[in-house]
């Protein structure tokens, strides 16, 4: 354990400038050392050592060298300009250099003992010109291809790593996936200190990428597989954020947005950072219910993330006019966000990153997810938990009032409704609402089955829809 | 340097050759004698040989696209041919440079 104290002196390390994974090395890349990636084709392993150079540069002042085996410089440009990447500019600046290294095999023959000593002096030549302090190889084992003497390349290739370490630079190396090791070439066996491998899957028809440490020498870090996600603004990993039940917690009292709602809670409302789950079949307004949670957020003048999975922007906002909620003015003055799309159009991670985007980026203080049910729809049961409760971890942490709405099945009890099973013993509150027919009437009713530290109604409460929206029966302060 | 790279432009029988070494590696040595050696013993007049050591001109490794020392190139006649060695075995060199005796 006295060791553990001085690793930091011992390994320092060098930010990556790709979101979430410094998070999960516990600060990024090994500085001066480097590192192996690794995937199969297609998994963004370019992506990522560009990204590691260009954010280099801009976020951390590090001139960087990217030396490319297949794609030309033209090319590379021209594939990283849709992140808003500008190579030639930065190339221009003399903050990057990209050396293209172009071997025709059909023109070369081997007569004798030969090194590469050639790359290593344009390698030489290419970082001391402009001070480089990061370097990128992409992808080396290109080299094998069509040689003879592997046996001698293998050992220069050796001796390659060794000279960056000595060099003092952070290196990246790419490597192709072979068959039964890491890289084609087992570049994994020299490249010792830190190595990442990428993924590139298809589960029940939807792409997910998933990136996992296997090693890094002197440092601890996450050993579990995170997905990521690459977009307009590049790579960006999902960590999983502290699974510690650390966070703070706040006794002020925050209202649901309806009078008659809140009267059922003996505190008159819900504690700030609270999580809320609403159950309930079809057409049991609990879109509604979560239109009057986001309506006082914004009363409140506090940012409101509305993830419709069901209907479009335009779609919640008409139909929630028709029961008197006025959406349109707050999402006019930018306090509510109404984020839709469909869930099958990509994984449960995509979406638990999408949303972890979002948040990052618009700071809200209230999260609605409705309903977080269709999510489910889209994974395995053990995997939608994990992801579950990384949501809930990360609402909690951030003190983001959440709002889940979940479809039940009208026959079904709710305990054998695998989202109600999943979320329930997350969700702080839960509000039961049903929707039965007796003699030739429809009847709605609203019940309140938990609400952690707080007293609360027992009673099932009857309440109708009009034009002014929601209204309790039995309660007398009722709207 | 300027003057010998000029002579790219050479009579069509002139046979052009570059070899790169690396400084005055044990490796670097043994393929300038071996080269100087087939050139004279089978080539005669008929070549330019010229010798650049790529510690002293680093930009030229990219320029030419260098990543093996020692590489010969033919530049001339086309097609252009890179041969990497020590050049031990001179028919292969031969060979390997598509060189034909009458």
């Amino acid at each position: 354990m006295t060791m553990k104290l001085s690793l930091k002196e011992i390994f320092p390390k060098t930010p990556s400038g790709i979101e979430g994974l410094d998070e999960i090395t516990g600060g990024g890349l090994p500085k001066g050392r480097p590192t192996l990636i690794c995937g199969s084709a297609g998994c963004g392993k370019t992506l990522m050592g560009i990204q590691f150079l260009v954010k280099g540069i801009t976020e951390y002042h590090e001139p960087g060298v990217f030396v490319s085996f297949e794609e030309t410089v033209k090319d590379l440009a021209a594939n990283v300009q849709s992140l808003g990447f500008d190579l030639e500019k930065m190339i221009g600046e003399k903050k990057l250099r990209i050396d293209h290294i172009h071997i025709e095999k059909t023109e070369i023959q081997e007569t004798g003992e030969y090194d590469l000593e050639g790359l290593f002096i344009r390698l030489n030549y290419a970082i001391d010109q402009i001070g480089a302090k990061r370097v990128v190889l992409d992808t080396i084992e290109s080299l094998f291809g069509g040689m003879e003497n592997t046996t001698l390349l293998r050992s220069e290739l050796k001796r390659l790593f060794q000279w960056l370490k000595d060099k003092g630079v952070t290196a990246i190396i790419t490597g192709e996936r072979g068959e039964s090791t890491l890289t084609r070439q087992g570049l994994e066996e020299y490249v010792s200190d830190c190595v990442i491998l990428l993924d590139f899957r298809v589960i029940d028809q939807i792409a997910t990428r998933r990136l996992r440490i296997v090693k890094y020498r002197g440092s601890m870090h996450g050993t579990n597989e995170y997905p990521f996600l690459i977009d307009e603004s590049g790579i960006s990993v999902l960590p999983i954020t502290s699974l510690k039940l650390n966070h703070s917690t706040s006794s002020e009292i925050l209202s649901y947005g309806h009078a008659g709602l809140d009267k059922l809670f003996k505190g008159n409302g819900f504690f700030r950072g609270n999580s809320t789950l609403v159950t309930g079949s079809a057409g049991t307004s609990k879109t509604m219910l979560a239109t009057y949670f986001a309506l006082s957020s914004c009363e409140r003048k506090e940012p409101v993330l509305f993830f419709s999975f069901e209907e479009s922007p335009d779609q919640l906002i008409r139909n929630m006019q028709s029961v008197g909620l006025k959406l349109k003015p707050f999402i006019k003055s930018g306090l509510l966000n109404i984020h839709s799309s469909r869930p099958s159009l990509s994984g449960l991670e995509m979406h638990l990153l999408v949303i972890h985007k979002l948040i990052s980026e618009h700071k809200p203080k209230t999260v609605i997810i409705d309903p977080i049910s269709s999510l489910v729809t889209v994974g395995n049961n053990s995997e939608v938990r994990a992801m579950l409760v990384r949501l809930m971890d990360l609402l909690k942490v951030n003190q983001i009032n959440a709002f889940f709405t979940a479809l039940t099945h009208p026959q079904s009890a709710d305990y054998f409704d695998f989202t109600v099973d999943a979320v329930s013993s997350l969700a702080d509150t839960w509000i039961r609402l049903t929707n039965h027919s007796d003699a030739g009437i429809r009847s709605r009713t609203l019940s309140i089955v938990k609400s952690r530290g707080m007293g609360h109604s027992n009673e099932i409460n009857e309440f109708v829809i009009g034009d002014k929206g929601i209204k309790l029966k039995n309660n007398s302060s009722a709207k | 340097m300027n003057k010998k790279k000029r002579l790219l432009a050479t009579t069509e029988d002139k046979l052009v050759l570059v070899l790169y070494v690396s400084g005055m590696s044990p490796k670097s040595m043994e393929a300038i004698e071996n080269i100087n050696r087939i050139c004279a013993d089978q080539l005669e007049n008929s070549f330019e040989l010229e010798i650049i050591d790529l510690y002293k001109h680093p930009e030229l490794a990219a320029e030419q696209q260098i990543v093996f020392s020692p590489s010969l190139v033919k530049r001339f006649p086309l097609p252009k041919k890179t041969l990497v060695g020590t050049f031990a075995d001179s028919e292969k060199v031969i060979k390997g440079l598509g060189i034909l005796f009458k």
